[in-house]
């Protein structure tokens, strides 16, 4: 069957099972959305490139599959790099396509002609340039089988205007990809496995600490029955919320530069780290040389060039999460760890029993209680939570408690500003079903609000509370604390939100008493399409506690005064 | 910290070569050598790359070069038995007088002179960069003009396990005690 190029992109897309892009016409990309027309394929059109990649990201976040985006060349693929990178840091499996001036004007400086694949070089897990029809079929199939295999990540396909346009045989079976590098297939080593079980039934004071990697690879159920059976407290990572249940009497809390006190006490106490599917990232570890001072450690990852990069450790595990955790369950002991489980408990005090509801109201809305009413009112219901990037982020995930895997989507590793509202379009669009709510900072909406005309257009109802502190909050606090007040550039002005939404076509609601914030959520869930709240919160709070950045774990900036305002200490 | 020789087959594409040395800059890794030809397989390329680095940046090097999707198999033969050559091309100042005693030079050295011209000699010679910079050092009273090496290339002695050998690149080639057979 003769097909052009661009025919043979969406024929191969589709056989992917790709059924929703998000994207933005230009020149050299228009073959490829000409042929769009004639294939089962739901295009979004975005306001900005950044948008489209970041949906891209949010879609394969929330379904576990792969997020495509597309553009046009030169600044419309430049405009892709930060959301590239953002997928890149946090394994995020995306396949972006750019079009590309003509082959033969490659290299000649033409009309918005520009060397992503160069670009892009050490922000994709890999790219490629297709100046060849011939090509095209090959070049997608292995793209598709490079973003979601082993640590996923983003591809980038750069395809001329004449691979686009020209003709040639589509042969679908005949382009299967074929790698010669290319091993995937891991097998879990048994004599790691059983070097890991052996220090397991020896610890006395073990911790689990629960990354990315189990939502990835799927390991929520074998990571309980471990944790249940050897009777090992769970902390997780920023990226890891979601893949343990936080109701669960082993998770401890999320652990690291905002982490709850105990829980880096508790690994600063421990006398065995398993670090199941996470990178020993400087926001988790502090300062290297004093993290974990009595622990052995045991790195269970799916990348080697993670072992020993950031913490040296005793046993590597290189493998599939899941699969690993299936074969060191029968060989790890039954566990009865009752006094190290009471001692964490001892080192919570009473802030495990405080409620942050029964805190006296002083007249002020506070974050925590927006996020935590917010929890209140969506728990119950299949909801994703999508941040944006800063104090809010934080108090998201010290005050939101996610049971599921994929209800809490955010920029970890690169920490882009901005991603909320886009990813959580992609978000919603992936489970349709899903509650969605964007919680994002007032400055990290002013960076990409253009898409709730997107979300308008495309019929897209997510819901996005801003919580707003006419601060960007995290500098703002990091002045506080280490640069003695001196806010440079950091008070913020911005639009009135309610009458920006208005003007979008999107429900505006301004909230700024806490008795407002339950009746507000509910008017948001309650109306069909898309909805800003705008919480007008207390300008100067602070995301406590704090880890100084290099600082030793367990020194931590606690709340100063008894009195907690927003439990975020508690 | 010492430094690390690396062989690596590579698939032979456009590009490749960018992959692998971008990969070293932007790990912070500083490429002493690297020499880049066809092997004795149709579309491999064979590189030979030198690094300072102590024991876990080789390993990390060689989990990093994995991860180049085009990378197909990467050994450290820093501590096994190898042959190890560099290939110079030396131009000599040599007029007529000097040109028997740099011709001698050569010939204790091993070395061959490929070009002799009125005013200079171009001396070849492939060895140790041991053996190349002693050359070099009796070289230099007579005025070195120009001067190119090649930088390392390396092979492991004995039976070796290049892919061809274990049945061709597609054959998959698990390096368990390495921990790092695998792309991903």
């Amino acid at each position: 069957m003769k097909l052009t190029g661009a025919q043979i992109l969406w024929e191969c897309l589709v056989r992917e099972g790709v059924t929703d892009i998000f994207g933005y016409p230009g020149g050299a990309i228009l073959p490829a959305y000409d042929a769009m027309l004639d294939y089962p394929i739901r295009h979004v059109l975005v306001r900005h490139e950044q948008g489209a990649t970041h949906m891209a990201d949010g879609y394969a976040r929330a379904s576990g599959g792969v997020g495509v985006a597309i553009a046009t060349s030169g600044p419309g693929a430049t405009n892709m790099v930060t959301a590239i990178a953002t997928a890149m840091l946090d394994s995020s499996p995306i396949v972006c396509i750019t079009g590309q001036v003509g082959s033969r004007l490659i290299g000649s400086d033409a009309f918005q002609e520009i060397d992503i694949t160069g670009i892009t070089l050490p922000i994709t897990k890999h790219n490629y340039l297709v100046t060849r029809a011939d090509d095209v079929a090959r070049t997608v199939r292995e793209a598709f089988v490079i973003a979601k295999s082993g640590r996923p990540g983003p591809v980038l396909i750069d395809i001329t205007k004449d691979a686009q346009q020209s003709s040639c045989e589509f042969d679908w079976d005949a382009a299967a990809p074929g790698v010669p590098g290319w091993r995937s297939v891991i097998e879990t080593p048994a004599d790691a496995v059983a070097a890991a079980a052996a220090l397991l039934n020896e610890a006395q004071r073990p911790v689990i600490l629960a990354g990315h990697g189990v939502i990835i690879s799927g390991a929520t159920d074998e990571l309980r029955a471990f944790a249940e059976k050897a009777q090992i407290p769970v902390a997780m990572t920023l990226l890891g919320i979601g893949g343990f249940p936080a109701s669960h009497n082993l998770n401890i809390g999320m652990m690291g530069m905002h982490g709850e006190a105990w829980v880096n006490h508790a690994i600063q106490e421990a006398d065995l780290l398993i670090a199941a599917g996470m990178r020993f990232d400087d926001r988790v570890t502090g300062n290297l040389r004093t993290y974990a001072p009595h622990a052995r450690k045991i790195h269970i990852e799916i990348d080697p060039s993670e072992i020993n990069k950031n913490v040296p450790v005793d046993v590597a595990i290189i493998g599939d999460l899941r699969d690993v955790l299936k074969r060191l369950l029968p060989s790890v002991a039954q566990g009865d760890r009752g006094p190290w489980l009471s001692h964490i408990t001892a080192l919570k005090g009473d802030s495990a029993v405080r409620d942050i509801q029964s805190l006296p109201d002083d007249g002020h809305l506070y974050a925590a209680h927006v996020i935590n009413d917010l929890w209140r009112a969506t728990k119950q219901n299949d909801t994703i939570v999508v941040t944006d990037v800063g104090q809010h982020q934080m108090w998201e995930a010290q005050y939101y408690h996610h049971e599921a895997p994929r209800s809490l989507i955010t920029s970890g590793g690169l920490g882009t500003m901005g991603f909320a509202v886009p990813a959580a379009i992609g978000a919603k669009r992936a489970r349709p079903d899903a509650e969605v709510w964007a919680v994002v900072g007032d400055g990290g909406f002013q960076m990409t609000m253009c898409e709730l005309a997107t979300a308008v257009q495309e019929g897209i109802a997510i819901k996005v509370a801003i919580i707003n502190n006419g601060f960007l909050g995290m500098v703002r606090q990091w002045q506080e604390f280490f640069y003695e007040r001196r806010y440079a550039a950091t008070p913020l002005s911005g639009p009135d939100f309610v009458k920006l939404a208005e003007a979008f076509g999107v429900r505006g609601i301004a909230v700024s008493r806490r008795g407002e914030v339950l009746p507000a959520v509910d008017e948001a869930r309650r109306h069909a399409g898309p909805v800003v709240v705008d919480f007008r919160v207390e300008q100067e709070d602070t995301v406590y506690p704090m880890v100084p950045a290099g600082a030793d774990l367990h020194a931590m900036i606690r709340r100063p005064s008894p009195i907690v305002e927003t439990g975020a200490d508690l | 910290m010492k430094m690390h020789t690396f062989t690596v087959y590579v698939e032979d594409r456009p590009g490749v070569l960018n992959r692998v040395s971008s990969l070293f800059r932007r790990r912070g890794f500083n490429i002493v050598s690297l020499a880049v030809g066809h092997s004795e397989t149709p579309g491999v390329s064979r590189m030979t790359l030198v690094v300072e680095t102590d024991a876990g940046g080789a390993h990390r090097i060689a989990a990093h070069l994995y991860k180049v999707i085009h990378v197909i198999r990467v050994e450290d033969i820093t501590d096994r038995p190898a042959v190890i050559r560099d290939l110079a091309l030396i131009k000599v100042s040599a007029d007529r007088e000097h040109r028997p005693s740099l011709m001698q030079l050569a010939e204790v050295f091993g070395a061959r002179v490929v070009d002799v011209a009125p005013e200079s000699i171009v001396i070849e010679i492939a060895g140790s960069e041991a053996k190349i910079d002693g050359l070099l050092d009796v070289l230099r009273p007579y005025g070195v003009l120009e001067l190119v090496r090649t930088g390392r290339v390396a092979m492991a002695r004995g039976m070796g396990s290049s892919p061809a050998r274990k049945g061709g690149p597609q054959a998959a080639m698990p390096d368990a005690e390495a921990g790092v057979s695998f792309s991903v």
